[in-house]
């Protein structure tokens, strides 16, 4: 009983994760409608960024949070000019092809090798009864939780984020009222690709990674999108933690490499079943 | 069908055919015929995937499944179950398209980009799937005997065999897409893909008709498939879900013009030719896939509608007689 209980905390630290990691994409997708699909690039992007920060500067890992918030900003920014300004708008499949053909750029320029990094991060852990939690597992959760609230906060509280907002909800009414659209649009995906970047760091001090380890965090995060609802950044980290709680139930009875397998069912049955996703009020509750 | 046979295009498409397979019989070029082969295989690929891209609007990031599952299925039935060559393409071809059609019947009823992130997940279940699937030899996959070739009168026979194989194979796909084009269904079909919603409430099928395009894409990838990988003698997971190939299959996709027959075709051999000039150049085969990104992205940003859109444009009588 404590196995399964203990695995279910788990589960939810580890979700907390994969939650963060979703919020990047639903937030472009919810914006404008533009499914990012660089996004798993951009995660181990971060991931590599904490390595070499890491291990190569000997910066502490969770220091590397703030670099790559900044890098990945830019990196999000320079993105938008170069393949998703001309899309907005136009069909999602064309921005589909932009953005795949930018990751394509991205991987070959990337891969140098399927080797498998590592970064070794030493907390103590947390102890309940025989299970001890990862401390990296916890300190991870508390500071995807910390970040998807200054997230909300930016959405909500300040003036940009109040304009993101609405954007979301009316492009051309937004213009209107003297909102520069395409500059909080610009600044919508450097915050999507930031998130990645920041939860690549994250899921980095959890995991090894390879350079080809995007792959399977961006198909983890359509499901969280699809579990939240899109558009959805408080659902995505609520569906991070069911998928979480899912992998956590799983992962002792079948072999890793289905994992994605089972997840990506879901993603097809949810999407069949709650085509507006499980967890979501409306279409763009930003 | 036999529509089909009155018209111009048919046979324009035959003339094709015939120059792939004399040019290079006749000069007993093997040099030629290696690069035509792997023409007529991105050209199988590119006209299969423009059945869901360019007729129905639908993306597919998977082709690559039908292909490798194509070749999986027709070496294992050669080496374990020492079927002649003919019959197991058959098989794979109608296994492969029965398979498309099941999973097409659940993923096609999502949209667009759902559709299209659905694909992937496709891509990475067959491929778990495989890996640990012990009869194809898990993620060592299967070499096949040299003894198969046999029956093809030698090894070196077997190879022209094979690539006139891959050149019906071809021509087999340009028929279909163009039968498609001017048929019922075809023009189903491109209701779907300017509108789905329209088509939907002016009586097309689409739900049927998706599923039906869907398994049609997968069946012929799965006979070159099965070619290709029986002539290397040798399948593995890494090799025949190789993500490059299904990319590629949609540059030269968008890179001819997608929707159109001729510049499928076309941008598929010019791909080839060019690839096969980057290749040589021992720097830019290691940039591959950027090449192919970029030439994506200016594509898709600058020209969407690709070779064919500027040709009709300079030249509006070619629209008439290429279709």
């Amino acid at each position: 009983m404590l196995g399964i209980i203990a695995s279910i905390i788990d589960g939810v630290l580890v979700g907390l994760v994969y939650g963060l990691s979703a919020m990047g994409l639903t937030l472009i997708w919810g914006v404008m409608d533009v499914i990012n699909l660089t996004h798993g690039t951009m995660i181990v992007g971060g991931m590599f960024a904490l390595y070499f920060l890491a291990t190569g500067l000997g910066v502490p890992p969770y220091l590397a949070l703030l670099p790559v918030l900044a890098g990945g900003f830019l990196a999000g920014v320079a993105l938008y000019w170069l393949a998703v300004h001309r899309m907005v708008g136009r069909p999602p499949l064309m921005s589909l092809l932009s953005t795949f053909a930018v990751n394509l750029v991205l991987i070959g320029i990337g891969v140098w090798g399927t080797a498998l990094f590592n970064v070794a991060v030493s907390l103590p852990g947390v102890s309940l009864g025989r299970y001890t939690f990862p401390g990296a597992h916890i300190l991870a959760a508390v500071l995807a939780a910390v970040i998807a609230a200054s997230l909300y906060l930016f959405l909500h509280r300040t003036r940009l984020g109040k304009a993101v907002r609405a954007v979301a909800n009316n492009r051309e009414a937004a213009e209107l009222v003297g909102i520069p659209t395409t500059r909080v649009l610009a600044v919508t995906v450097g915050c999507g690709v930031a998130l990645a970047g920041v939860s690549g760091v994250l899921i980095g001090t959890l995991f090894p990674f390879t350079v080809l380890s995007g792959d399977g965090y961006q198909l983890k995060g359509f499901v969280v999108t699809v579990l939240g609802g899109f558009g959805n950044p408080v659902g995505a980290l609520l569906g991070g933690v069911a998928l979480g709680l899912l992998e956590g139930a799983v992962t002792p009875f079948v072999p890793v490499s289905w994992t994605l397998v089972i997840e990506f069912a879901l993603f097809v049955l949810v999407l069949i079943a709650f085509p507006g996703g499980i967890f979501a009020s409306r279409r763009g509750a930003l | 069908m036999p529509a089909m046979v009155t018209r111009q295009f048919f046979w324009i498409i035959t003339l094709v055919v015939a120059a792939f397979i004399f040019i290079p019989a006749l000069g007993d070029d093997v040099q030629l015929r290696e690069s035509l082969a792997l023409a007529t295989i991105y050209i199988t690929l590119a006209s299969s995937l423009n059945l869901m891209l360019g007729y129905a609007g639908y993306i597919n990031f998977g082709s690559i499944v039908f292909f490798g599952l194509g070749g999986y299925i027709c070496v294992w039935l050669v080496d374990a179950h020492h079927w002649p060559l003919a019959l197991s393409l058959i098989a794979a071809g109608i296994g492969v398209g029965a398979l498309a059609f099941v999973f097409g019947l659940g993923i096609l009823r999502l949209r667009g980009p759902f559709f299209a992130l659905s694909t992937i997940g496709i891509v990475e279940g067959v491929q778990a799937f495989v890996q640990n699937f012990e009869p194809w030899g898990g993620s060592a996959g299967i070499y096949i005997s040299p003894e198969v070739f046999t029956p093809l009168g030698g090894p070196a026979r077997a190879l022209w065999v094979i690539y006139f194989g891959l050149v019906a194979t071809m021509g087999l796909s340009l028929y279909l897409s163009y039968g498609i084009k001017i048929s019922k269904f075809g023009l189903g079909l491109l209701a779907i893909g300017q509108n789905e919603d329209a088509a939907a409430i002016l009586g097309v099928p689409t739900p049927r008709y998706k599923a039906y395009v869907y398994s049609a894409s997968a069946i012929l990838p799965a006979v070159a498939g099965g070619l290709y990988f029986f002539k290397s003698a040798f399948i593995q997971p890494s090799d025949a879900f190789d993500l490059s190939l299904s990319t590629e299959a949609l540059v030269v996709a968008m890179l001819g013009g997608q929707g159109t027959v001729t510049g499928v075709a076309l941008g598929a051999y010019l791909y080839e030719e060019l690839r096969g000039y980057l290749l040589v150049s021992g720097t830019f085969s290691h940039f591959q896939l950027v090449i192919s990104g970029v030439l994506l992205l200016l594509i898709v940003l600058f020209f969407p509608s690709g070779l064919m859109g500027f040709i009709y444009s300079r030249f509006p009588r070619t629209q008439k007689v290429l279709e």
